[in-house]
């Protein structure tokens, strides 16, 4: 038994989940395991509320509403509703780029929020609502749309922000979007993320303002749960519209309400992060006969593949587009492996992130060599372990919700080359003498999308991985 | 050297009488040389209107949602002074259905503490809207607030239903804090054997009736000229009722209890142990008059 088979790693987990107190050790049992080969799923429970006393590294709803979703949408302004703190502490958290001129047609880089005091938890903080909406409008008349995202005493103290949303839309003639998205609904972001849907669906798509004058072609796809991370939705588009395609709307990375609007004028759905959009394809498959495809543009192998499926949906010209374009890039991808894959072969990697990540990120660890000997998410359902396995060898170590102890005692026991996570592990982890990459910002880097983005990514990686400081963290007056 | 500071707070069912009978024994233990404040807890605002002769005005959250912030208020901007120099202060709230009423009395208390307000008293008592809906109403039975609370209640059953829960909700805080049950005061309804089931309860929640006010009609003429009976009637046998329960509850300072709250099953026993309810024939449960 060595911590390289299912044996020895079930053994560590058990090793590891000894150190809890009974009643934690039990539940956190559960979320805990070694995948073994050809199980549907990876045997581990999810979306479930987190342990009171770990350190999780959770969101909440509001950071999956206003965070992920609707806050990359550049022409509208979104209020971070109640008090000032998680608009303010929130800022420029995601690295959502978007082009434009800000206070002009892109608000990304602005924090609006209502301030809640005393009093506008006292006496209702509507009339406030209404006053901020009347500034904006007066401040940023170029805007198309705001949306209000809920703090969580507009929950607590039931203010009736639906009312507000239908008057002052008619006032000003604009779209407004109330997301009751208070962070203490939910066990994750991951609610967040479906109220963010429930309300773009509501007082957006079915709204049926539609897009007055918009032509629609049959290669009108729309990109969806791309949030435009240092630009991976950029670097995804070209792709796709070199294959023929046209991209009417990137939902939400360096998105427009606008692109919002045209939505059901799609002839596809192209939807890269599962997690947080699979709500509005399903809707809009139900109600606008919208068919939906998953894809996966991280890494030569899986781009290849994924550039291949889309392309299988629609005619020979957009499958001849296809090898086309996978024909122009792989040159490109060679010589990044010819670079990088000599250099990080055999490296060994564990992950821990958010929606899509964990899994997808996998093969692009592959083309470069590097194993991913465990992964888990943040705030996943059973539906994203049940497609992890198409991603991950058995004996991969799984971990839902991992907490901070959980996280580092089996870093320390596994010695991976390499860890992806967020910042709040960089530090500890680096400090335990093992490379570190962020996988949520891209470490300030990016794009990692596409063609593109995996030239960056392999090299981010190596840089990681090959620094002269992992060979230096041994005090050298200790014996070897 | 003067007395410590007495903090007492009445509770009890919306409509029992808790405003009245406290503003007159309130009136009664102003007339013993007491200095007191009362600091009124319900979004109506009317727990000082027999004191003052109107409804207060100008009550803290108002004011201070006027002016932008608490902290732009002066204590003299809403302290009132009523009969017998006996202070008032209204904390308010919003509207019905709008806002966050607890949280204002949270807001208005530690406004009342950080300016002043109890300083050159004997007495604060606090006047607290009929059910402990959250914990902002709960403010003066916790942190130390109120010593001792004084239940409000009567022979009817749900009266008793809640003073037995306001029982449960100082039991909650006897413990991290200082506050205890003064007693039961029983505002007499003329139900069945009143005064022995009150006293029965209270028994069973290890205090006693503290006092049994009398139903008397000169109390409605007073409250008709907004004042209570102490000071339109200070004669009759009705006010040296409260002057009774106020010299009573000025004996009290520091022997209150830590109560005892029973369960609903003993409190219906006890109903019926008096004969007020008969014993629950469950062959008539849920039953319309017709279809038995």
């Amino acid at each position: 038994m060595s911590l390289d088979d299912i044996e020895g790693r079930k053994a560590m987990i058990e090793e590891v989940l000894s150190e809890y107190p009974e009643k934690a050790r039990k539940k956190r049992a559960k979320h805990l395991n070694v995948y073994e080969e050809g199980k549907p799923d990876c045997g581990v429970k999810s979306n479930i509320k987190s342990v009171p006393g770990v350190m999780t590294i959770r969101g909440c709803a509001y950071a999956g509403a206003k965070g992920v979703v609707w806050g990359p949408i550049k022409d509208m302004v979104h209020i971070s509703h109640g008090p000032v703190g998680c608009g303010q502490y929130s800022w420029s958290q995601r690295r959502n780029y978007a082009t434009g001129q800000m206070g002009v047609d892109s608000w990304v880089t602005m924090q609006v929020t209502s301030d809640f005091q005393e009093r506008d938890i006292v006496f209702g903080g509507d009339k406030k609502l209404e006053l901020v909406i009347d500034e904006l409008e007066a401040m940023f008349p170029l805007s198309k749309g705001i949306s209000i995202q809920s703090e969580c005493p507009v929950g607590l103290i039931g203010d009736d922000i639906e009312a507000v949303a239908r008057k002052k839309a008619k006032e000003i003639d604009k779209v407004i979007v109330p997301v009751r998205c208070e962070g203490f609904r939910g066990v994750s972001q991951s609610l967040g993320h479906h109220i963010a849907n429930d309300c773009l669906r509501d007082w957006v798509l079915d709204k049926g303002k539609g897009e007055p004058g918009f032509e629609g072609t049959d290669y009108d796809v729309l990109i969806v749960g791309d949030y435009n991370i240092g630009g991976d939705a950029w670097a995804s588009r070209i792709l796709l519209e070199e294959m023929g395609l046209r991209v009417i709307g990137m939902w939400s990375g360096d998105g427009t309400l606008a692109e919002l609007e045209r939505g059901p004028k799609a002839k596809m759905n192209l939807i890269h992060c599962y997690r947080s959009m699979n709500y509005i394809c399903r809707h809009m498959e139900e109600k606008y006969g919208i068919p939906w495809l998953e894809y996966n543009f991280f890494g030569p192998t899986q781009i290849a593949k994924s550039l291949r499926n889309i392309a299988a949906q629609f005619d020979d010209k957009i499958k001849e587009g296809a090898e086309r374009v996978i024909a122009k890039y792989q040159p490109m991808a060679d010589a990044i492996l010819a670079k990088f894959k000599p250099r990080l072969e055999g490296k060994r990697a564990m992950l821990y992130v958010g929606g899509l990540r964990p899994r997808h990120v996998a093969d692009a660890y592959g083309d470069l060599g590097i194993e991913i000997i465990g992964t888990g998410y943040e705030f996943a359902h059973g539906d994203d372990y049940q497609r992890t396995t198409e991603y991950i060898k058995g004996g991969t170590l799984v971990y839902d919700d991992v907490s901070g102890f959980e996280l580092e005692r089996f870093i320390e026991k596994l010695r991976p080359d390499l860890v992806g996570s967020g910042i709040k592990e960089k530090y500890a982890v680096q400090k335990m003498g093992v490379a570190f990459r962020q996988l949520h910002s891209w470490d300030y880097s990016g794009p990692y999308h596409g063609y593109d983005g995996f030239a960056v990514f392999a090299r981010d990686m190596d840089l990681a991985i090959n620094s002269p400081v992992w060979s230096l963290h041994k005090a050298p007056w200790k014996a070897a | 050297m003067s007395a410590p500071l007495r903090q007492i707070a009445f509770y009890g069912k919306g409509g029992i009488g808790k405003s009245t009978t406290s503003q007159n024994t309130l009136a009664a233990l102003s007339e013993m040389g007491q200095k007191i404040l009362i600091v009124g807890c319900d979004p109506k605002a009317d727990s000082t209107r027999l004191i003052l002769h109107a409804k207060a005005q100008d009550t803290v959250l108002h004011l201070a949602a006027e002016a932008g912030s608490v902290e732009d208020l002066e204590l003299q901007d809403v302290l009132k002074i009523g009969f017998n120099n006996i202070k008032c202060v209204e904390s308010g709230g919003p509207e019905p259905g709008v806002g966050c009423a607890g949280r204002g009395v949270i807001t208005a208390i530690n406004f009342l503490e950080e300016n002043g307000a109890y300083e050159n008293v004997d007495y604060v008592s606090y006047d607290v809207l009929g059910d402990v809906v959250c914990g902002g109403f709960a403010m003066p039975i916790r942190e130390n607030k109120a010593q001792e609370i004084y239940i409000v209640m009567s022979g009817e059953m749900m009266a008793m239903y809640a003073a037995n829960n306001i029982a449960k909700g100082i039991l909650k805080y006897a413990n991290t804090g200082g506050v205890r049950l003064g007693g039961l005061i029983c505002n007499e309804r003329q139900t069945d054997k009143e005064l022995e089931l009150s006293e029965a309860l209270a028994a069973k929640l290890g205090t006693t009736l503290i006092h049994f006010v009398p139903r008397d009609n000169v109390v409605q003429h007073a409250e008709l000229r907004r004042m209570t009976c102490v000071e339109y009637a200070p004669d009759t046998k009705q006010a040296d009722e409260y002057r009774q329960l106020a010299r009573k509850i000025h004996a009290n300072g520091g022997k209150g209890v830590i109560p005892t709250p029973i369960s609903m099953d003993e409190l219906e026993e006890l109903l019926m142990e008096f004969g007020i309810m008969s014993k629950e024939d469950e062959t008539i449960v849920g039953k319309a008059a017709g279809a038995a």
